[in-house]
């Protein structure tokens, strides 16, 4: 494991931020937090980042604590903080050039980095000048200068266009192809956790809701089918009926949604349900169940709220 | 409405408020309550006793001095001054201090800018020496004058009896350029070194360093590096322009200058990195600039001497880390002092620089 926390917990003035958090990356594993904002998924990197100290609990990365081994774990560990604004009169090259120094890697290391990071047309440019999808590109440069062990982005996608969005996804996926680096990453945007990593744990109010793979998030024991639904006519709620307890209603979008199991067996009952309690259909879709559905059928609440 | 969102925004930071609102009302309280009770003018002059010219019962100075004023050992200076108060309830009481001297000592305390005008008795009346460009020096002449008449009523002026002091050395712009070099280090080295900590600070970048291997004190003496070489380009520049353009040299040891101008560096950096030791508000930083700028600035005789201001006063002022090196600057430059004078100066400085330091780096918060 080249990362291991025990029982984390961390308080700030009046908020408790991570409340008893435990969680492993094997090497070469892809890891996302995958929460709304002020889950606590940004002390928590912060924490195994060794930027904030523990209240209570273990952080170990490759076994061993921060205290002491300050200098061997920055090694070990490439990593994007959530904003950081590097110098602005600095070009692209001379940024990573300074940050290489640190690690004592050498130009050509910069020139790969350029490279890896599709960022060569823009080698000569001020760091003011970049884009904002430029700016996230040259900070996940930064973090993969020192070949490290463990790479931890705290959402390096946030606010970028989905175009954006994707090129950074392009860089990560071909990472793990070609290396046996781990990631761990926190995001609020489902898609991201899906597309990258390979288990998820997602977390709400400074604790884990749930974790797994994809595929055990999705199919478990609520359904693994999404169907939303409207209706003819005006409905503060619908759930009279005993049946419906399932369902829910939201009367702002006059939306309705269920999770089922078995499309067939399951979705006859549901139109005879309706049937029975004379409402009729207007729109209605299946899909499948997403880790947004899942969020929002254990809090009530959407992860980008 | 933009007004209001941004007045609002200011009232809501209780540090920007302190430090911008309360802090120069409590600074004018201070140095109000240090002035105004003791507005009394003070103006020294010296009075040259060659060939014992003074014990000539016949002389007019002499009869003044016997008749008018009163004797007073000033402790500090550990000189014996004749002191002739004007009392002008209007105006505020102006007090004439004259000491006698030669004209060795009396250059001296003229560079230093202690005294502004010089009298010597001659046998045809009175001889004031003094630097025409300096307001201060005019007006003692002129008042004295008024104690000290011609004999007859002049309807031009006679100009028989002042003499021009244009002594290089003895000239305002003498007093000034080594002040200005002082000041230069001072403001650029506050300035430049806080401003850096701070802004990187804010824009989390700090963070993102020490994130990495890099040694924390290398990241702040590459700072400290950078503004050393800029502050000796600067000063160097200052130098030149001051040479050219008004004649002035260098008349002591130029290593200890340099000495000098290395141990202000330090001093200052020290303190700079101390007073961004915390705060990753730039308006928090520019308020704590100013505190220790501000005072510094106008008390440690950059512009006009110190020795003007109370006396109680004076010892203090000469504590200030800008009033050492201006004064020690000032000293080789214009008095021809060498590394004897200024070595202790210097290692004060050094020494409180690399105290602030320490401090600073210690609670220096990186996150």
């Amino acid at each position: 494991m080249i990362i291991q926390a025990r029982e984390v917990y961390k308080s700030f003035k009046n908020v408790d931020a991570v409340k008893g958090i435990s969680l492993s990356i094997a090497q070469g594993q892809f890891v996302a937090l995958l929460g709304p904002n002020g889950a606590g998924k940004t002390t928590m990197v912060e924490m195994i980042e060794g930027i904030q100290k523990p209240d209570k609990g273990e952080i170990l990365i490759s076994g061993k604590t921060w205290k002491g081994n300050e200098d061997e774990l920055h090694h070990l560990i490439g990593l994007s903080l959530q904003e950081t604004h590097f110098i602005d009169k600095l070009t692209v090259q001379e940024t990573l050039r300074l940050f290489a120094s640190f690690y004592g890697e050498k130009k050509a290391r910069v020139t790969e980095v350029i490279q890896l990071i599709n960022l060569e047309e823009k080698r000569k440019s001020y760091v003011v000048n970049l884009s904002g999808g430029q700016r996230q590109r040259l900070a996940l440069g930064i973090a993969l200068l020192n070949h490290p062990k463990v790479l931890i982005l705290d959402e390096p996608t946030t606010g970028l266009d989905p175009n954006a969005r994707r090129d950074i996804w392009r860089i990560l996926l071909e990472l793990k192809k070609q290396s046996n680096t781990s990631l761990l990453l926190t995001t609020h945007y489902m898609e991201e956790a899906e597309q990258l990593c390979d288990y998820i744990i997602i977390m709400n109010n400074g604790s884990i809701l749930k974790e797994g793979t994809l595929d055990q998030l999705l199919n478990d024991e609520n359904g693994s089918k999404t169907v939303e639904f409207t209706l003819e006519g005006i409905y503060d709620s619908i759930d009279d009926d005993e049946a419906f307890s399932e369902i829910r209603w939201n009367n702002n979008t006059q939306q309705g949604t269920v999770y089922l199991n078995d499309i067939e067996k399951d979705m006859i009952s549901f139109l005879a349900l309706l049937e029975k309690n004379n409402l009729h259909l207007k729109n209605l879709e299946i899909r499948r169940k997403s880790l947004d559905d899942l969020f929002t059928s254990l809090t009530g609440r959407h992860l980008d709220e | 409405m933009l007004i209001g969102a941004n007045f609002r925004e200011l009232m809501r930071e209780p540090a920007v408020l302190f430090w911008g609102i309360i802090f120069p009302i409590l600074m004018s309280i201070g140095l109000g309550a240090a002035f105004s009770a003791k507005q009394d003018v003070i103006r020294k002059v010296g009075i040259i006793n060659s060939n014992n010219s003074l014990s000539n019962d016949s002389s007019t100075i002499k009869k003044f001095l016997l008749l008018y004023t009163t004797k007073e050992y000033h402790a500090n200076e550990n000189i014996t001054y004749y002191s002739y108060k004007i009392k002008n309830e209007k105006l505020g009481n102006s007090i004439f201090l004259f000491q006698e001297t030669n004209w060795k000592d009396a250059i001296v305390a003229l560079k230093r800018g202690r005294i502004n005008v010089v009298m010597e008795e001659k046998n045809n009346g009175i001889l004031y020496s003094f630097d025409p460009s300096n307001p201060d020096a005019q007006l003692t002449y002129i008042k004295l004058t008024k104690f000290f008449p011609a004999q007859s009523y002049i309807s031009e002026e006679n100009t028989d009896n002042i003499k021009l002091l244009t002594l290089e050395g003895t000239r305002y712009i003498d007093f000034l350029i080594p002040g200005l070099l002082a000041m230069g280090v001072m403001m650029s080295s506050m300035w430049g070194i806080s401003y850096t900590i701070i802004e990187r600070r804010s824009k989390k970048l700090l963070r993102r360093l020490v994130s990495t291997p890099m040694k924390k004190s290398y990241f702040l003496i590459s700072i400290i590096t950078v503004r050393f070489a800029m502050n000796f380009i600067e000063a160097a520049l200052l130098f030149l322009f001051a040479h050219i353009a008004f004649g002035i040299h260098i008349q002591g040891n130029i290593p200890a200058l340099i000495t000098v101008f290395l141990a202000g560096n330090i001093a200052f950096s020290g303190l700079a990195v101390f007073i961004s030791s915390n705060t990753s508000k730039t308006e928090i930083g520019n308020a704590l600039i100013n505190v220790v700028v501000m005072p510094m600035m106008i008390l440690s005789g950059i512009f006009f001497s110190y020795h003007n201001f109370p006396d109680w006063f004076i010892p203090i002022i000469q504590k200030f880390p800008l009033t050492i090196m201006a004064d020690d600057i000032r000293s080789i430059f214009i008095e021809g002092a060498g590394f004897a004078e200024i070595f202790i100066h210097s290692l004060l400085l050094s020494i409180t620089g690399i105290l602030f330091f320490i401090t600073g780096v210690k609670f220096f918060k990186w996150y």
